[in-house]
């Protein structure tokens, strides 16, 4: 399992787990054969903890987002969620690349979730134009998605799940169709909405960079099956700022560190995709 | 890619400016020159045909001038006659309208949404689809007899296929990312239907609504034609009888003006409910 022990950072205060993953195994069927895309996954994320998991593409972090999110079905092993309290969904997705409905405005797509579960018109309003605020969108309500840039659509996905206050946030790689500039400016809008609910959140990416920045934990995950190589706790205080974080040299050492995990992987996984594709 | 797609756009924009700026020395948006070229298209073709007709270049016991052909229609219009047969058409076109594309509507969502049911279905509708309509009429006339029933039938028929076809394919070309997000956001099955597949397919659904009217009013007058003592179709089918061609030719242009007025109504509707979609 984990390779580097994780020892308790004060960044992850909650005590109790929110997800438990035991011997998760997801095989999918294809022409060519089985095809494992996880293998035997054992993962505890504790409740509040910013968890984030990086590996090359291709290593079934996807796979393990959409198992949670419900989108999919596990082969083997047990999934243990708690239950939220007070009929609160159990989770809301950020997808990767545009998900918002093209025929909703803004507001529409923000209130979805809320609109699915019946809530009241007031606490919709409220929560809906709260975190249109919260991201700069509220001039924007009565648009439609293909009005907006790539960066506010992403706002909006983010509103749509904090709106919807559910128990955990998946996000599978929300920033990595934006240029550098809306990235960071996104990461720190996010950072700044997380502060203030500290919910868990379980998110994706193959960017270190973005990994260290938001996380509070890291997973590194293997290639070609999909397993734990490493977990790591990231050794920087709350609340955090991008720019600011990152100009320190402890932060090159730590990425650096995660690279070196890293590294190993994606060569591996490139050598698998050139020995399949020949 | 972009950047090849731009260049594209940009060849595209050198080719096409310049015609269009040496035609026309007042700027006029986009939109407004396909509104006066609509209108200005047909009022040409008729400015010919009367030209054509009173010179003598044309036959005018098979194409009597459009001057005449007005003058029979505000006859027409005077005593009544025109707007009892568009009436009893529009009824018909109206209900026949309703019975088909309320079912074809429904059962294209479901469709595109089940695959066990288009598994069912499919065969089904590939082999129905090809039959003729008109070839059907006598068997329609055969069950619904001669009385408003079996025209609001074979309207029903008509519009019934290209709605479903277009209605199905539209909720299939949804990209499935959007039926995850209504899922994990907890939506039930009627919630999908009706804030996925529903507002997902309506382009093509209107496409379908369109193909599907245009064959309606074609099925209309061929159905009054043979069984019915009142309509447009039943009028022109009466003017061939006792060889009044103007009349025959009045009962055209109504249908015409009708495919025209309808698709723009449509139009309107279109862009009433697709607003997510119009500039294009």
């Amino acid at each position: 399992m984990s390779t580097d022990a994780a020892t308790a950072a004060p960044a992850t205060a909650g005590t109790d787990v929110k997800i438990r993953l035991k011997n998760l195994t997801k095989t999918f069927e294809t022409k060519r054969g089985p095809f494992l895309a996880l293998d035997n996954l054992t993962l505890d994320i504790p409740t509040g903890c910013f968890f984030m998991i990086v590996g090359p593409s291709g290593c079934g972090k996807t796979t393990l987002l959409r198992i949670l999110a419900g989108l999919e079905t596990h082969t083997s092993g047990t999934v243990e969620i708690s239950k939220p309290a007070g009929g609160r969904p159990s989770n809301s997705m950020i997808f990767q690349g545009d998900s918002l409905f093209p025929w909703m405005t803004v507001w529409e797509n923000a209130a979805y979730g809320l609109n699915m579960r019946h809530k009241p018109k007031t606490e919709i309003k409220d929560r809906v134009g709260f975190f249109l605020g919260r991201t700069g969108m509220t001039r924007f309500a009565d648009h439609y998605p293909h009005q907006l840039s790539g960066g506010m659509r992403q706002r909006v996905s983010i509103c749509r799940a904090f709106a919807n206050d559910p128990d955990i946030l998946l996000m599978d790689e929300p920033f990595s169709a934006l240029d550098e500039q809306n990235k960071v400016l996104l990461q720190e809008e996010l950072l700044k909405i997380w502060e203030e609910t500290r919910k868990t959140v379980l998110f994706i990416t193959h960017s270190v960079d973005e990994a260290v920045t938001l996380g509070d934990r890291i997973m590194v995950m293997s290639a070609h099956p999909g397993r734990d190589k490493a977990t790591l706790d990231v050794p920087f205080e709350r609340p955090r700022e991008v720019l600011e974080l990152r100009a320190r040299p402890e932060y090159g050492e730590f990425v650096y560190k995660i690279w070196s995990y890293l590294r190993e992987e994606v060569h591996r996984a490139r050598a698998q995709d050139e020995g399949s594709s020949s | 890619m972009t950047d090849v797609v731009q260049k594209a756009d940009a060849a595209q924009k050198t080719t096409a400016r310049p015609a269009a700026a040496s035609g026309f020395s007042f700027s006029l948006s986009a939109g407004n020159f396909d509104r006066i070229m609509n209108v200005a298209s047909p009022l040409f073709l008729l400015l010919l045909w009367e030209v054509a007709a009173r010179l003598g270049w044309i036959d005018v016991r098979f194409f009597p001038a459009p001057s005449k052909i007005f003058q029979t229609m505000l006859t027409l219009i005077e005593n009544g006659q025109l707007w009892i047969h568009l009436k009893s058409s529009m009824y018909r076109l109206w209900w026949g309208f309703l019975f088909g594309a309320i079912p074809a509507l429904l059962l294209g969502i479901s469709m595109g949404l089940s695959r066990p049911l288009r598994a069912i279905c499919d065969p089904l509708v590939a082999a129905t689809y090809p039959i003729p309509k008109s070839a059907i009429l006598p068997l329609i006339l055969l069950i619904f007899g001669l009385g408003e029933a079996s025209k609001i039938v074979m309207v029903a028929i008509g519009l019934f296929y290209p709605i479903l076809i277009n209605t199905m394919a539209g909720v299939l070309e949804i990209p499935k990312i959007y039926f995850d997000v209504s899922k994990n956001f907890g939506a039930s099955r009627f919630q999908v239907f009706r804030t996925v597949a529903l507002p997902g397919a309506m382009p093509m659904i209107m496409t379908g609504v369109k193909l599907g009217v245009g064959l309606g009013l074609i099925l209309i007058s061929l159905a009054e034609m043979v069984g019915a003592k009142s309509g447009l179709g039943y009028m022109m089918w009466n003017a061939w009888e006792i060889l009044s061609v103007e009349t025959m030719y009045v009962g055209l242009i109504v249908i015409a003006a009708l495919g025209v007025v309808f698709t723009l109504i449509l139009n309107e509707i279109e862009r009433y409910l697709v607003p997510w979609k119009n500039t294009r």
